[in-house]
């Protein structure tokens, strides 16, 4: 670590990029997924603090493009080709999306955290973005924390230490 | 935002009493269980972003004992009662006896848990039913959920139900604290009390002041 290096934070229905040597974080997801697309080659990576699977849940008019897996991602997308990445290079990785609570109830919001993944794979199907590695599900809170140089998404947990993938 | 703009300060008023009536009994039945002075401050009804609420909490990353329930009937909404680690700790040693148990140092036992569960289930039940004599609604919890983690990941499972409407929430916090001789300050513990969107006319209208729409 040197001193020129800065941590960016995204907050919850959040998004950002960073450029290496900078890295990118986001803390306490639960049933949220933390997704990062990245460019290796020009050390660029997005990260989207993903609340919910699909913008039609949206009850207002306005919409936060980086609440939703269906808009987060195109967002995310467009910034980065804004600042140069190549969209036939874009890797992605992901954690979160966990169940933090067992209701045992009818209610499908109940269950949101296998749903945001599974819509967060969906729009990457869509954009051709390979997902290179996962860690998702569980019952456990995640922070992450990206690398554009090392392409290495760190990931704490409360118990289970820090792990990379 | 638009949703919260015909909110007034008549209406934040009857939310703070809606808090103080709730964890007031809530604060009631600790000490009772304890045997202990309990202390509650005076509640906080804000507007909060997401981060905000999460904030207030303690941070994200913040490690606490959390008890989580889903209010519903007439008016639905979720509930959080937040505590420290060595506070969750103390409260389940003083109830079951064990005094070897930890919520710092898991794996925690299974009676441990439950003890935990239980105080959340009582507090949060004479919370909620101190709410249902004042409003008049029927309210019903549901089991409450125990969570050891960090804050962001548990409390923004309580918001998924307003993040559809709203990047806003409008939360009832109240911290009680232990009234202690050892002159410990600290908070101890948070309730925190999030109606869902609709809920807010349906409490209002109880109470006979409706929102102007």
């Amino acid at each position: 670590m040197n001193s020129s290096q800065t941590v960016v934070k995204v907050g919850i229905a959040d998004l950002n990029i960073v450029r290496s040597p900078n890295t990118i974080r986001t803390s306490g997801l639960g049933s949220c997924v933390g997704v990062v697309i990245y460019d290796e080659r020009i050390r660029l990576a997005g990260l989207a603090h993903v609340m919910l699977p699909d913008s039609n849940l949206a009850k207002g008019k306005e919409i936060n493009k980086a609440k939703f897996a269906d808009t987060a991602i195109p967002e995310l997308v467009e910034r980065m080709k804004r600042e140069g990445a190549g969209a036939f290079r874009l890797k992605a990785k992901m954690a979160g999306g966990a169940q933090m609570f067992h209701f045992n109830s009818q209610n499908d919001l109940m269950r949101i955290g296998p749903r945001n993944v599974d819509a967060v794979k969906q729009q990457l199907k869509a954009f051709n973005i390979q997902l290179l590695s996962e860690d998702v599900g569980g019952n456990r809170g995640r922070t992450i924390e990206f690398d554009p140089q090392t392409t290495m998404l760190e990931i704490r947990t409360v118990n289970k230490g820090v792990h990379s993938i | 935002m638009s949703f919260y703009k015909n909110i007034k300060t008549i209406h934040l008023d009857i939310l703070k009493e809606i808090g103080n009536i709730g964890a007031g009994h809530a604060a009631t039945a600790l000490s009772s269980l304890l045997n202990r002075k309990i202390d509650m401050k005076v509640p906080d009804v804000r507007v909060a972003s997401f981060d905000e609420m999460i904030d207030l909490a303690g941070g994200a990353e913040y490690v606490a004992v959390s008890v989580f329930l889903r209010i519903d009937g007439d008016a639905k909404g979720s509930m959080f009662f937040v505590l420290p680690l060595e506070q969750a700790t103390y409260f389940v040693q003083k109830i079951t006896g064990d005094d070897a148990f930890s919520f710092t140092t898991p794996p925690c036992s299974e009676l441990g848990l439950s003890a935990m569960q239980e105080v959340g289930n009582i507090l949060s039940g004479s919370y909620l039913s101190a709410l249902s004599d004042f409003t008049g609604l029927n309210l019903y919890p549901s089991v409450p959920e125990l969570s050891v983690d960090m804050v962001g990941a548990m409390i923004s499972f309580g918001l998924i139900e307003i993040s559809q409407l709203s990047d806003f929430v409008i939360v009832i916090d109240t911290a009680l604290k232990e009234m202690d001789v050892s002159a410990n300050e600290a908070i101890k513990g948070h309730f925190f009390l999030l109606p869902d969107p609709e809920a807010f006319q349906i409490i209002f209208r109880s109470l006979g002041v409706p929102l102007n729409e």
